[in-house]
């Protein structure tokens, strides 16, 4: 058979043990290889997308915008002008003469009709090559309507996703320092890459008040503008999804002394070290926070662990195949997997550092294959290799899997199940329970455990005579 | 929720954009790969979308366009792509369409494509695929327009004028689901008539359960179909307000002499009457008795159900063509289309509604071309609609927020199970949708009713 890889993605793919650890990766994607990766616009909408009561204006014609509308399952606790899209639905004739004035026009009416607390103006593709001056326009808009306006310079070809999570970083940082902290207790934190997929925030909002921390600000699930403008008064930053927020941390870090925790709030160990963490870190400020959390996490895990382990009972010595967008939520899922007793032999991610990578292949068994920026081809190639049992991904690695006999477990941001916390590993094993478990794979070609007699299956091209006994 | 004046952006935009409808069609040749000339996120996001609809695989190429590239040309990016997709799909053509970016930057893509074969044919061991390519700048129009100028590309870069003449019909069905495809294919089928369907994507992106991943999925117009297409005895081209340079039927038309038939999108009765009458005069005979029994059936249930149904106001949204056949459908059940809305722009579409409700009673629907959900939404208030019908982007404004049904119709559908599988076309797919709706509006008033009636 053809080798699928890439001659030129060679070095994006390691075998751990069969060489030593060497994976390149940070790349712009290769020219007709159907990767699985977005643009700069995906990487700063997907940040930006749940501050639920700012404008979303997306400068461009109107793929961009409509593609992005409310696909996500970011909820709100309040307004919901995030689910709506908005575009400048830019025109041939607009291209040719540019688009300032169309732009300048769609902020002042979609302001006034919206009242939003602030406005965010995404650049599209398009917006770069005509060369529309957004800050301009937002500035003007900004002194006219008395709200921050804030230009989001994410023109898709500008590099990769990553780009694109560093401009809603900086378009974010404009806003952070401009809000009142007086009220703001000394146990507080922000919750930074965290997108409320599901409810999910509430979960760990819920541990966090059970401990007594108080949260300033959600970047960005269930986000409000005011809360982001005075998240310079939390006492620490918890950042769980570090490619798309760990940017603004830095900058808070730096501008404001804010100390940075790295978190995952996926999984048995990760969410508890994640809230030990955070104890830790205050215990000097309240002594009897530590006893508070060694109670919060002995009492979810003795409702958890006699559910897990129902579902281990199956799912023992199963394979399973992770591909992500982050790389950092990659670590939990293998963990997670543990638990349910089974291993993962593929590991990959859209946008992963060398060090996330080096990271996977340390905490990976033998011979798992790890993957950077990959596509169809390769991925249903590892899988068929590892016959794996489960894949998990998003909507577009969902049909691969299918298509292969294979379980799937969406765990992309347009899941509408709750994946976070205590109660999210338990959704978690269901989900994977459900899949692996199911008795459809005893049908489906590839996998089918009996030989079973498939009508048709001789492919003869002649027409059925009806002669058959009965006649 | 009025909006004030003048409003100039988009909320909630009712079209997608040109190379969505590009790479649909694309999907409906044999072997074909669709293949965007932009930057990796149009790709990547088109994918998701049509998958989301399809929950099959849907592979989209890209040039992958950096910033370098948008500055000095994409020309050495798209080569690359084209030699990569080659090599490794295997693919016997390749579609290729433009996105805004590579529109704006001035890429020549036919005189790439040009030196593309002259400088592969060698290395490519004189195999060179079909490529075929349309210029579909995502600022010129709605997904339609890309999907009608790519099936017109087909038609113009494929045809071979050396071709012998045939007895085949040439179908340009238009933007339509696998289950109308394969119900059109059973039609011609059953008329004894070779008919060739382009694009024809009822396996393609509705296929079986198979052995191993196909990196290309079987199924597709052949292509050796589409190069035979000036030899056939005629062409029909579904679809009221196709523009004659959108349309691959005035191709054959004007260039081999293909007579054109241009027909609505067959949905409901009269719609349907004036496809099987075209099918009559094409095949030289009556209609096979099963469609004279399926249209039987029909009008027996549209008889059966007309009271349920009876003076209910109905806001109808989608594609152009689309909502002209529902349009047509519904007036003719007894309902009352009160607004019939596009995102489309084609200019044609009042014109069309007006020809297929024409006939009937009372005041013609609202008609509003290059509308987005916000408008719908306005409108609506006062419309005081009974029921919604178009796809699933109308139901947390439109319906939902109105407590009404919403028939889920057309694309995307992607808050319902079965989408490729909905069946709009013929008396069968009238009466598919006929139940939907007498259905959901009976089940609306069960709900409704403090008593809760379990006989109806």
């Amino acid at each position: 058979m053809e080798p699928v890889i890439f001659e030129e993605r060679k070095t994006q793919i390691h075998r751990k043990g069969a060489e030593p650890f060497s994976i390149s990766c940070n790349k712009s994607s290769l020219a007709g290889a159907v990767s699985q990766r977005a643009c700069v616009f995906c990487g700063s909408r997907v940040v930006l997308y749940p501050i639920a009561d700012a404008l979303h204006l997306v400068h461009g014609p109107i793929g961009c915008a409509v593609y992005t509308w409310d696909i996500r399952g970011a909820l709100s606790s309040g307004p919901e002008l995030h689910r709506l899209s908005f575009s400048t639905d830019l025109r041939e004739k607009d291209v040719i003469f540019g688009g300032e004035k169309k732009l300048h026009q769609a902020l002042i009416e979609l302001i006034d009709l919206h009242k939003p607390n602030a406005a965010f103006v995404y650049s599209t593709c398009i917006v770069g090559i005509i060369g529309d001056d957004l800050k301009a326009v937002c500035k003007k808009v900004q002194a006219e309507k008395g709200i921050p306006v804030i230009p989001v310079q994410s023109e898709g070809f500008k590099g990769n996703k990553r780009e694109g999570y560093l401009a809603a970083c900086e378009a974010m940082f404009q806003l952070v320092g401009t809000g009142d902290v007086s009220t703001i207790s000394p146990l507080s934190v922000n919750i930074l890459g965290d997108f409320n997929l599901a409810g999910e925030i509430w979960i760990i909002q819920d541990y966090l008040k059970r401990m007594g921390v108080e949260v300033v600000a959600n970047i960005t699930g269930d986000g409000r503008v005011a809360d982001v403008r005075r998240a310079h008064g939390a006492a620490l930053n918890l950042v769980q999804c570090s490619g798309a927020t760990m940017d603004l941390a830095k900058m808070m870090q730096e501008k404001y002394g804010i100390p940075v925790i790295r978190v995952s709030y996926f999984g048995i160990e990760d969410m508890s070290d994640a809230l030990y963490d955070v104890a830790k870190f205050f215990q000097d400020k309240d002594p009897e926070i530590m006893t508070r959390t060694q109670e919060l996490v002995r009492e979810e895990l003795m409702a958890l662990y006699p559910k897990l382990q129902t579902f281990r009972k199956d799912l023992e010595g199963k394979k399973a195949a992770i591909y992500v967008g982050g790389a950092f939520k990659a670590f939990s899922l293998i963990k997670s997997f543990r638990h349910l007793g089974m291993n993962v032999v593929m590991v990959g991610s859209q946008t992963g550092t060398e060090e996330d990578y080096r990271e996977l292949a340390e905490i990976t068994d033998e011979g798992t294959i790890i993957v950077d920026d990959t596509n169809p081809l390769e991925l249903s190639a590892f899988i068929k290799e590892k016959d794996v049992d489960i894949f998990v991904g998003g909507v577009k690695e969902r049909p691969i899997a299918f298509k292969l006999g294979v379980g799937f477990c969406d765990h992309n941001h347009e899941r509408k199940e709750a994946l976070e916390g205590f109660l999210g590993m338990y959704n978690f094993a269901r989900e994977v329970h459900a899949t692996v478990t199911s008795p459809v794979w005893n049908f489906t070609p590839r996998r089918r455990k009996s030989p079973i007699t498939v009508p048709g299956a001789s492919q003869s091209t002649e027409a059925c005579t009806g002669k058959g006994r009965a006649s | 929720m009025k909006k004030a004046e003048p409003f100039v952006s988009t909320t909630n935009a009712c079209k997608m954009c040109t190379p969505l409808g590009a790479a649909m069609a694309f999907k409906g040749l044999e072997g074909c790969v669709p293949f965007l000339h932009g930057s990796q996120g149009c790709a990547t996001y088109m994918r998701r979308y049509i998958i989301s609809h399809f929950r099959e695989p849907m592979d989209i190429a890209s040039s992958s366009l950096g910033e370098k590239d948008a500055v000095y040309g994409g020309k050495a990016n798209l080569m690359q792509g084209l030699l990569n997709v080659i090599g490794k799909y295997k693919a016997p053509a390749v579609g290729i369409a433009t996105t805004c970016l590579t529109e704006t930057i001035g890429d020549d893509v036919p005189t790439i494509l040009h030196e593309f074969r002259k400088e592969h044919l060698t290395s490519l061991n004189g195999q060179m695929p079909a490529l075929i390519h349309v210029s579909t700048p995502s600022y010129g129009g709605s997904h339609m327009e890309g999907f009608h100028a790519a099936v017109r590309s087909m038609v113009a870069q494929l045809a071979d004028p050396e071709t012998a003449k045939h007895r085949g019909i040439n179908l340009f069905s238009g933007f339509v689901s696998p289950e109308d495809i394969r119900h059109l294919q059973d039609i011609f089928a059953h008329f004894g008539l070779s008919a060739t369907l382009l694009p024809d994507y009822s396996e393609t992106l509705d296929g079986p359960a198979l052995e191993d991943y196909q990196n290309i999925p079987g199924g597709g117009t052949p292509l050796d179909a589409v190069r035979a297409m000036p030899g056939a005895g005629a062409s029909i081209e579904f679809g009221r307000t196709i523009k004659p340079e959108r349309s691959a039927g005035a191709v054959l038309r004007d260039m081999y002499g293909v007579p054109l038939h241009s027909l609505g999108l067959p949905i409901g009765l009269r719609e349907s009457d004036a496809l099987f009458t075209t099918l009559e005069t094409l095949a030289g005979c009556s209609a096979p008795r099963r469609y004279a029994l399926e249209r039987g059936r029909l009008l027996d249930a549209m008889v059966d159900g007309h009271k349920y149904v009876a003076g209910k106001k109905a806001i109808i949204y989608g594609e152009e063509d689309l909502v002209v056949g529902l349009t047509s459908f519904l007036s003719e059940i007894g309902i009352k289309p009160v607004l019939v809305a596009s995102g489309g722009e084609s200019g044609l579409l009042a014109e069309a509604v007006a020809a297929v409700t024409g006939e009937f009673p009372g005041d013609p629907p609202l008609v509003r071309d290059g509308v987005d959900f916000y408008q719908i939404v306005a409108e609506a208030e006062a419309l005081e609609p009974d029921l919604v019908v178009g796809n699933s982007k109308g139901y947390r404004e439109l319906a939902r927020a109105r407590n009404i049904p919403l028939i889920r119709v057309g694309f995307p559908i992607h808050d319902r199970f079965g989408s490729q599988r909905v069946l709009h076309l013929g008396y069968k797919g009238a009466l598919n949708l006929y139940d939907l709706i007498v259905n959901a509006l009976i089940e609306k008033k069960q709900e409704d009713s403090p008593i809760g009636y379990g006989y109806i």
